[in-house]
């Protein structure tokens, strides 16, 4: 399934509330459902913070089953990334309430539940392919 | 996002009414929470999200800075968090921060 995504906040919750009602979602199995919503919706708030930011521009999503879950497609014209580069994603969960992070949770939540995540940028183009499985395949 | 705040016996009650706590609407989110917690000199603070069936990264940084604005003197709990809001708060390890209940504490049920 593809959908385009006008590349603002309000539009990407549009579009994830959309696909929950899809036929598609509708047939994942719980935690596969689960885990696209979260990286969906994360990869996608990401273009509109960081590659779009501000600027106007549409995420396009190719979304298609596969054998053990999902496979993903995201695009945007937006700016690369920083050095051509995925961010780790890697936050330290401190004891201190006053030290606790408010941000720097989507990378790892993007990390943690999927595979072969890839990062490419040809032209004026970046895309962002990975595969959803059931299982967290990276939790401690 | 709209809130309604009730309190009773000590204890300030935060419903979530709406669905999704996301980047679309995490700041008013946060800013509101910030609203109903300085009116209120309740020493516990709850917030019921047993209606959000979503919260993303945006989400949950609101929820922890409405945590750290409440410290040192309240603690924020939590209440009713539905599966994948669970799994969210799972991942991050930020289920260990929160006092989590599975819904509204004893005595305190809301109406409607």
């Amino acid at each position: 399934m593809r959908l385009t995504v006008p590349g603002d906040a309000i539009s990407v919750r549009h579009a994830m509330q959309d696909l929950a009602q899809s036929d598609l979602f509708l047939g994942l199995p719980e935690g596969i459902r689960q885990n696209a919503e979260i990286v969906l919706a994360e990869v996608m708030n990401n273009v509109v913070e960081h590659a779009y930011a501000q600027r106007q521009g549409d995420i396009t999503l190719d979304i298609d089953p596969n054998p053990s879950g999902l496979v993903c497609q995201i695009r945007d014209s937006g700016a690369p990334m920083p050095g051509l580069a995925l961010p780790q994603g890697q936050f330290q969960a401190l004891d201190r309430i006053d030290d606790l992070p408010e941000g720097g949770f989507g990378w790892f939540l993007i990390r943690s539940l999927t595979e072969n995540l890839r990062y490419h940028r040809e032209g004026c183009l970046n895309t962002l392919t990975f595969c959803l499985i059931d299982e967290q395949c990276h939790a401690d | 996002m709209n809130l309604m705040a009730q309190e009773t016996g000590g204890i300030l009650v935060i419903q979530a009414l709406g669905d999704r706590i996301d980047a679309a609407g995490a700041i008013q989110f946060k800013d509101r929470m910030r609203e109903l917690t300085r009116a209120s000199a309740a020493p516990r603070v709850v917030l019921d999200m047993s209606r959000v069936a979503f919260l993303d990264s945006s989400g949950l940084g609101a929820v922890v800075a409405v945590l750290k604005l409440l410290a040192p003197d309240r603690k924020l709990e939590l209440s009713g968090l539905t599966p994948t809001v669970q799994k969210v708060f799972r991942l991050t390890r930020m289920d260990s921060i929160f006092v989590i209940h599975d819904a509204v504490p004893d005595g305190l049920r809301q109406a409607g």
